[in-house]
């Protein structure tokens, strides 16, 4: 199982690295949408809520590129077929599938973040940042795993590039919800206050809860 | 199959229905602080009550379809979910109305229930895209089962950080638990949770019965004209398709 994962996760890691397809893409999208946010909201700069706001949702979209285009390798060069041929736990796929996405939003956050501090965010984002990872580390969990779980459903869909959308965005709403309130009062124009516990809470309840529901649904989407 | 007890069903919901009614306008009182508008309570709660509780349900016979691979399972399933987007939009609109009567707007973002409902009615409204857009049949219920599954265990979920997030809540004149209601004000709300129940049940039931003797018809004539009869195109639906007893002949 780990050296199944291992082998998944290296092939993505190394196709991503030779085509540079997705990650580029997610990148100049969330620096391109920072400055669509700023002549959209007339603004110089942002802090607090509307900070934390702007923040997320365009990491959401960008998310959304990758969650389109994390499966197209498998479905259009026969990789599912490959897969289902080999003698491998299916749940492999699952986890690489979800590491890769989650280390895909690791990287497009080291650039969205230093645009945003540069771009649009009124406080130093220096002191904020140490929570600020935790939060995004928490957040990346979430949409890995239903961004997964979207992107597997919607692969094989006809309109697939319109699915994955629709069905990611309602689900990641809480996401977007415990993220936004939990760095609210990291971006603040005062420099950062304190996290109210309870959304570092709700973000981990929900990856835990979506990874185990996950864990149980996968295997019923790669039968065919 | 379905159809059994279904005349005894109808005239239970009938009954209990307009006695619900008949209670809400002539037994409750008017509330003292919403006056008369406040008696939509009556159709909305219970209503979204029975939605999300549809929605749940579905998901569980979308675990039953996924277990025993049976057709009629995920055919449960769909139809209860789709009763329950039906009923969702009647939550919406009457939520709507006593929002505008009581707040003086057609939509509060402060009001975390029906905020969480609009999220969930949101997501499950890409249900029937999803079965749309994939072909093969028995992929399509697959596919379904896992949407329906996903999305269940989404709407407790959903619920708890919505309601989180309400710095605070309007001051609810009314819970939605009906357990700060006073007596006959609860027992009007109890006959009438228990008329859209069974509202739920019989429809569930109609359809079905209707779905199950459509596909037997179809596959009858099927067997009467043979192979090469022309088979009549069903309408675009999202339905899961009818291949009851219909396999065996075409091989």
């Amino acid at each position: 199982m780990r050296r199944t994962v291992a082998a998944l996760l290296r092939k993505d890691v190394l196709l991503e690295l030779r085509t540079k397809e997705t990650v580029p893409a997610m990148a100049l999208f969330a620096v391109t949408t920072f400055v669509v946010f700023h002549f959209g909201l007339n603004r110089g700069s942002v802090s607090g809520d509307l900070a934390a706001g702007v923040f997320w949702v365009t990491l959401l979209f960008a998310a959304m590129l990758g969650i389109n285009r994390l499966f197209v390798a498998e479905r259009e060069q026969g990789g599912f077929d490959a897969f289902l041929l080999a003698p491998a736990d299916r749940t492999a796929l699952l986890v690489a599938k979800t590491a890769a996405l989650f280390a895909f939003l690791s990287v497009l956050e080291l650039v969205a973040v230093p645009a945003f501090a540069l771009l649009l965010l009124q406080p130093s984002v220096w002191p904020a940042l140490p929570a600020l990872v935790g939060v995004l580390a928490l957040a990346n969990a979430g949409v890995a795993v239903v961004g997964t779980l979207a992107s597997a459903l919607a692969i094989q869909t006809r309109a697939r590039d319109l699915i994955a959308p629709l069905l990611a965005l309602p689900l990641l709403i809480p996401v977007v919800l415990a993220a936004a309130k939990a760095s609210t009062p990291l971006l603040l124009a005062a420099g950062p206050g304190t996290i109210a516990a309870r959304w570092p809470l709700i973000l981990g309840l929900y990856d835990l809860v979506f990874a185990l529901t996950a864990y149980a649904v996968f295997d019923f989407l790669l039968e065919d | 199959m379905y159809g059994k007890g279904l005349r005894a069903l109808s005239l239970a919901t009938t009954v209990v229905l307009t006695g619900a009614f008949a209670l809400v306008f002539f037994y409750a009182p008017n509330d003292a602080d919403q006056g008369f508008i406040q008696k939509i309570f009556y159709v909305h709660v219970p209503m979204a009550i029975v939605a999300l509780c549809g929605f749940i349900a579905g998901g569980v016979m979308a675990i039953a379809h996924l277990r025993t691979r049976a057709q009629k399972w995920d055919m449960r399933s769909y139809v209860a979910i789709h009763l329950s987007l039906i009923l969702g939009v009647g939550v919406l609109v009457t939520g709507s109305i006593w929002a505008k009567a009581s707040w003086g707007h057609w939509w509060v973002w402060n009001e975390p229930t029906l905020v969480s409902f609009l999220i969930i009615f949101l997501l499950y409204a890409c249900y029937q895209p999803l079965r749309f857009s994939i072909e093969d049949p028995e992929r399509q219920a697959r596919y379904a089962s896992v949407f329906a599954i996903i999305a269940g265990a989404f709407v407790p979920l959903n619920f708890l950080a919505v309601r989180l997030a309400q710095a605070y809540t309007h001051p609810r004149v009314l819970g939605t638990t009906g357990g700060s209601l006073p007596g006959d004000m609860r027992l009007t709300f109890l006959v009438a949770l228990a008329g859209m129940v069974l509202l739920f049940v019989t429809l569930w039931k109609y359809e079905m019965t209707s779905k199950h003797a459509a596909m037997q018809l179809r596959a009858l004539r099927r067997k009467l004209a043979g192979d090469e009869a022309p088979v009549r195109a069903a309408g675009r639906s999202a339905a899961p398709a009818a291949t009851l007893h219909a396999r065996p002949d075409t091989h």
